[in-house]
């Protein structure tokens, strides 16, 4: 029990019901808003059942159903107006927090993500050699017969994203063949991997940790086997992995180039 | 070979009031023709082009990169570059 208060949950789980927690301030928002629908749909669902009840109880003499009434010019503004205006009340805060979430304004860091079949390609090119050459990698599920203890089924790739904690990431996602979807629960987004054209999603992760996520776009055969897997670190182990993906690129270089 | 975290810098392109959208196709495509232009003019040690090289290859995959590279070669980019 006291593990399950301290862990976050990051990935689907069995008959979970409700979202997963939030990771980045746009996850955040969208938790506000679901539940402040699920707050306003509960207050609706409540009011027409006892309505109905009461009508369906005691079907004559009372004022919800006077059965005598033909034809009622209040009643039908009422009933018009109102859902409208619920409608309203409920849109607002969605579409505020929709166009927030389409901001991308002042990023630290962008990483490009591809979509293939069936797998990712990630590319990190604000950093680049003297040569031209960057850093990109290629990420697969981890098949069934290699998973290792605690790793998860159907979700743990090969190689993973790995991104600073507190830093404002930006994602260009494109496709290179067919249509698929970037999907990330945590971060609060999912944005279509689309051939021949660039979306960008901006995430602030807020908190260390590694999330999951999976291809949202039916994309063909092995469409449920292009799981994502990002692990966020801090900006030192950051700065780690960096070095040490450099220097891979450079005894790569080297070996091209002279052997 | 180790990063220093005390002299690295993050270096990206910002926003660009050109491409507001989420849709940054054009975006990447426009930095790439002003890069080539832009060397052509004033050729490549000039170091303003370099702004233009630095938002094109952090926003272009390398594979439409090097697609429009050959094409260029070629001669047929489908943009004037004078």
């Amino acid at each position: 029990m006291k593990m399950n208060k301290m862990m976050r949950l990051d990935v689907p789980t069995p008959w979970s019901m409700t979202l997963q927690d939030a990771a980045t301030p746009n996850q955040e928002g969208m938790h506000e808003l679901y539940d402040m629908m699920m707050f306003n749909l509960m207050v609706m669902l409540m009011l027409v059942s006892y309505m109905l009840f009461v009508m369906v109880k005691d079907f004559k003499n009372n004022k919800m159903a006077y059965k005598y009434m033909m034809h009622g010019q209040v009643l039908e503004m009422v009933w018009t107006m109102f859902p409208a205006v619920v409608l309203l009340y409920m849109s607002y805060p969605s579409f505020t927090l929709l166009y927030v979430l389409d901001e991308v304004l002042t990023p630290s860091m962008t990483m490009k993500v591809v979509g293939l079949q069936w797998y990712w390609k990630y590319e990190y090119s604000d950093f680049m050699l003297d040569t031209g050459e960057t850093m990109e990698f290629e990420s697969y599920m981890m098949p069934d017969d290699m998973l290792e203890e605690g790793q998860l089924r159907l979700l743990d790739t090969d190689t993973s994203m790995v991104v600073p904690v507190d830093t404002h990431m930006r994602f260009v996602v494109t496709s290179n063949d067919v249509m698929h979807c970037f999907t990330m629960p945590s971060l609060g987004f999912k944005v279509d991997a689309t051939p021949g054209r660039l979306n960008q999603v901006s995430a602030l992760m807020q908190r260390e940790g590694v999330y999951y996520g999976q291809c949202s776009e039916l994309c063909g055969v092995n469409h449920g086997f292009m799981p994502m897997k990002l692990e966020c670190v801090s900006v030192n182990e950051f700065m780690d992995w960096l070095g040490e993906q450099v220097l891979c690129l450079c005894s790569l270089m080297v070996k091209a180039m002279y052997c | 070979m180790a990063i220093d975290p005390e002299t690295f810098k993050f270096e990206t392109p910002q926003f660009d009031p050109r491409f507001p959208n989420q849709n940054q196709t054009k975006n990447c495509a426009q930095n790439y023709v002003d890069y080539q232009k832009c060397i052509a003019i004033k050729g490549e040690d000039f170091e303003p082009c370099k702004i233009f090289w630095r938002t094109y290859t952090s926003l272009c995959p390398v594979d439409w990169v090097e697609k429009w590279n050959d094409q260029k070669e070629a001669g047929k980019l489908p943009f004037k570059l004078d």
